[in-house]
């Protein structure tokens, strides 16, 4: 249980020492080894997390496509190995061999330039997910700024997207997307407020050790009123944010062909489907770590139990997605704006207010 | 000179291109569209060098804001205009003597007070992780005044946004 619980701290520090051998007898200054080594050992994290966003990609396409198929009725992918599983690798052979097409009238470097735009800012959080007991990549200070501020660039890509195509279906898509992400970004943030006013500090890896202890009552999603209404104003953000039904108006197929990504094919596109699915990876990891206490659980190793939290809360996101009926764009800003805001600042205040109550019986 | 100091030089020359680069994309190219993309390219090259500073805090806030919502409501602008989109404009009009005397005026006072200012080096490092609070605290108490005035000029500029759009 032991090893399973550090597994992977320990996986990094054998090799980092075994670095640090290797390099003992080319007898470099102490300074030149020690760099060495982290950029090696800085790579070696880099391309872990990088080779795991399309893993996560396929493996969620996969099970969408099961969880939807069940909710209405079908079977899904079926055919290709046991439960249909090995259509995940089909679907990315398909999808790295199709032809890449550029529109003639396309801006050339604004069209090539947008999913690697798009992609970016969402493999860059990654860095900063506590992914378990010390297997926080990175532990910035401002971890819960990073993230917004990364977040907040999702929009350029989309905006390069739908301009750089020269098409009004990707125009129009583009347009609604931003406006969109722009909207529900203010409530997503106002939610996160609340909760870095409970934890007194930014930094990710502090927010999920803040929350250990008490059987899991300590999750910030138990800190009755503000924590459950700071959630489910996140999740219905975070929802809309990364443009999924019943937000899904930036790629409604029935009003708009595919919205930005119209005019996208092959990996192109693929990074596009890509960016999509990290980013619901993302926003819900993130909404484990603030609100359902991150890699914190009993008995399972702590990296289990962030997976399981996430996947719980990707499970709701694809339930909603079979749930819901697509909404109207005036009742989407309408929600943001008039229902979504409001009760988010209303949440801020409470938060103020209830900080000496949750001091008093040892919350926070 | 130990590789810390020297990946900091390559760092800092890197991020300046990248900004100055930028910088020059945003006045002389002829599609406003990529005048935009340009300018979030020097956006990005400056939040760079403030991390090159171990100034964190202001580097997201520099993406959060520059990069994430003024360029962003650019690019807006930009769209929402009717036949500014498709059209390439001259990036000069017949001020451009004139624009162009204030700037090379602006950068000479610059270059003036970065040269005669004293800037104090200190050896040790930064407070690093206890600086996000005092400056939390600094802007409630210290600042507050200021922080209150740039909230009622942001919120009066979203009043008059809504006003003149309902029109």
């Amino acid at each position: 249980m032991d090893i399973l619980n550090n597994l992977f701290p320990n996986i990094y520090n054998a090799l980092n020492d075994f670095f640090h051998g290797l390099l003992r007898g080319a007898n470099l200054r102490p300074d030149a080894e020690s760099f060495i080594v982290s950029l090696i050992m800085g790579l070696i994290v880099v391309v872990f997390l990088v080779a795991i966003s399309p893993f996560l990609m396929l493996s969620l396409t996969w099970v969408e496509r099961k969880v939807v198929a069940r909710i209405q009725n079908r079977l899904g992918p079926n055919r290709v190995g046991p439960w249909g599983i090995f259509q995940i690798f089909a679907d990315m052979i398909k999808m790295l061999t199709k032809e890449d097409i550029v529109p003639a009238n396309a801006d050339r470097w604004v069209h090539f330039l947008a999913p690697v735009v798009t992609m970016i800012p969402i493999t860059l959080i990654l860095a900063v997910i506590p992914w378990g007991r010390g297997m926080a990549p990175a532990d910035l200070n401002i971890g819960v700024l990073y993230v917004i501020a990364l977040s907040s660039l999702g929009t350029v890509g989309i905006f390069m997207a739908g301009w750089g195509s020269n098409n009004k279906f990707a125009l129009i898509g583009g347009m609604r997307a931003v406006a969109q992400i722009i909207s529900y970004e203010v409530p997503q943030v106002l939610a996160i407020v609340a909760i870095v006013l409970l934890a007194g500090s930014l930094s990710l890896v502090d927010i999920v050790k803040l929350q250990g202890g008490w059987a899991g009552f300590r999750w910030f999603l138990f800190a009755i009123p503000v924590g459950p209404i700071a959630f489910v104003v996140y999740m219905i953000s975070a929802i809309a944010e990364v443009n999924r039904t019943p937000f899904d108006l930036p790629e409604g197929e029935s009003e708009i062909v595919a919205g930005h990504h119209t005019e996208y094919s092959g990996m192109k596109w693929g990074l596009f489907y890509m960016a999509e699915y990290l980013n619901l990876f993302v926003v819900c990891a993130i909404a484990a770590t603030l609100f359902l206490g991150g890699w914190q659980g009993p008995l399972l190793p702590p990296w289990i139990w962030f997976f399981v939290k996430t996947l719980l809360l990707i499970l709701i996101a694809m339930w909603v997605r079979g749930t819901f009926p697509r909404i109207r764009m005036d009742q989407l800003m309408k929600f943001a704006w008039q229902v979504l805001v409001p009760v988010a600042l209303v949440n801020i205040v409470l938060t103020g207010l209830a900080l000496p109550i949750f001091k008093a019986i040892g919350l926070i | 000179m130990s590789i810390d100091l020297v990946l900091t030089y390559v760092a800092f020359f890197v991020l300046a291109a990248i900004t100055i680069i930028g910088g020059l994309l945003v006045a002389f190219v002829r599609n406003i569209m990529h005048a935009a993309l340009a300018l979030m390219m020097a956006f990005m090259g400056v939040a760079g060098i403030y991390l090159l500073l171990e100034a964190e805090f202001i580097a997201a806030v520099q993406v959060l804001i520059y990069v994430g919502a003024i360029a962003v409501l650019i690019l807006f602008a930009i769209m929402l205009t009717r036949g500014l989109m498709t059209r390439t404009l001259p990036p000069e009009n017949n001020q451009w003597l004139a624009a162009g005397g204030l700037a090379l005026l602006l950068f000479v006072a610059l270059v003036y007070i970065a040269v005669t200012t004293h800037w104090p080096v200190g050896t040790q490092a930064l407070a690093g992780t206890d600086l996000i609070p005092k400056i939390g605290t600094e802007l409630v108490t210290t600042y507050v005044l200021p922080f209150e005035v740039a909230s009622i000029l942001l919120l009066t500029a979203l009043i008059g946004a809504i006003v003149i759009a309902r029109e």
